[in-house]
């Protein structure tokens, strides 16, 4: 019990010897066995994995602003087309109502002339009637002054 | 010499006993090497395992592998920092994960079954001369950094931030692998003479909550390790200005 804890003694428990550098040199040979089969190839597909995962993350936002910028674009299209049709809807409108007013004043205009004509040739023929009668009253007027007179 | 049969009555209880191997004229501790084995064995065959078919979708054990790698690099990259931490991440995993096998190989393996001609089957951080070593690897390892990192301007790390620090830091790099050694030394053998002495003298219900805290104390005791270790390399890299 007395070399229980003494250096160099027969056994104890700090009795060192070759196992100290032979441990030290299996641990440095573990280190560099586990550093190929473990270290190496894990961290290479976990790094692996978060490159993989940091492009597919970018790669989706690029997607996205893509799309939003697309949604933005069409959003625009569609109010730029909305904006067009009004206008072509409004145009329209302008141009039949103004062919219609036009096509009314040329009918009106064409209506007011014919009635026109219609009446001053209405005029024409009663003033021709008028005269004519005129003259046929006169000429018989003139016939019965005669015929009295000759029977007297 | 070192049991206590005259406190315990117990001639398993053995303390300080050792299997011995001659190699030539080095004297090696047996069953040191043995169980240190087969935790190395246990690590290869997980890694081997779990590395075999590794997808981009995780499946099976390479879920555990990639968990531990991220604990692994979590833990070099804060106590290191960004620069330098993938250069030591296995040589920091390797002692985290070596030491926590092997203290919970420690305390979950029944042991005590196998029988030895002398000495008996443990966790193998529970001889000195494993956590001197490992300590030692790590001096070697900060001291190392700091040099291939700063060059003599490492040495600016004695003096800084004024030179009244320079005999601390000199006596600061005996005391780290003293007191990293010893800390996860004492911590498993404690445990492990806790469980076994309460396992002699109440065999039941009793040493199973110390075997629990033991279990706590191995895991707590790897990443201590392992995060000095780690902290130690930083605060040699780190840049002063």
């Amino acid at each position: 019990m007395t070399s229980f804890f003494l250096f160099g003694a027969e056994g104890g428990l700090f009795d060192f010897d070759a196992t100290l550098p032979l441990m030290a040199v299996q641990v440095v040979i573990l280190t560099f066995i586990l550093n190929t089969l473990f270290f190496k190839p894990v961290g290479q597909v976990v790094e692996e994995r978060e490159d993989y995962v940091t492009v597919s993350r970018s790669e989706a936002k690029q997607k996205l602003a893509e799309a939003e910028r697309l949604e933005a674009d069409l959003r625009g299209q569609l109010k730029d087309a909305r904006l067009a049709a009004q206008k072509v809807i409004t145009e329209a409108e302008q141009d039949s109502d103004k062919l219609y007013r036009e096509a009314l004043a040329l009918a009106n205009s064409e209506a007011n002339s014919s009635r026109e004509e219609a009446r001053r040739e209405i005029d024409a023929q009663r003033d021709s009637a008028l005269n004519q009668l005129k003259a046929d009253s006169e000429k018989l007027g003139d016939l019965i002054v005669e015929r009295l007179l000759a029977v007297q | 010499m070192g049991s206590l049969p005259f406190i315990f009555p117990f001639a398993e209880l053995e303390v300080g006993q050792h299997l011995y191997w001659q190699l030539g004229n080095l004297r090696i501790h047996g069953q040191v090497f043995m169980t240190s084995w087969i935790v190395i064995g246990a690590l290869l065959t997980l890694v081997v395992v779990g590395t075999k078919k590794m997808e981009r979708d995780p499946r099976g054990v390479q879920n555990l592998l990639e968990f531990l790698w991220d604990y692994i690099r979590d833990l070099a990259r804060t106590q290191i920092g960004e620069k330098v931490y993938r250069d030591w991440m296995p040589f920091i995993g390797t002692l985290f994960l070596f030491i926590f096998v092997s203290n919970w190989g420690g305390a979950l393996v029944p042991w005590r079954l196998i029988h030895l001609p002398s000495g008996e089957l443990g966790a193998p951080t529970a001889d000195i001369n494993t956590t001197v070593a490992l300590a030692l690897l790590v001096s070697l390892s900060y001291f190392y950094a700091g040099l291939s990192n700063k060059g003599l301007r490492y040495f600016e790390y004695y003096v800084h931030p004024t030179p009244i620090m320079l005999p601390f830091k000199i006596v600061e790099d005996f005391t780290k692998p003293l007191s990293l050694s010893f800390r996860l030394f004492g911590n498993i053998l404690a445990d492990e003479l806790v469980v076994a002495v309460l396992v002699f003298l109440v065999p039941l219900v009793l040493p199973v909550p110390v075997m629990f805290l033991g279990l706590f104390t191995s895991a707590i005791q790897a990443l201590i390790f392992a995060t000095l270790a780690a902290y130690y390399i930083g605060e040699a890299v780190e840049e002063h200005h």
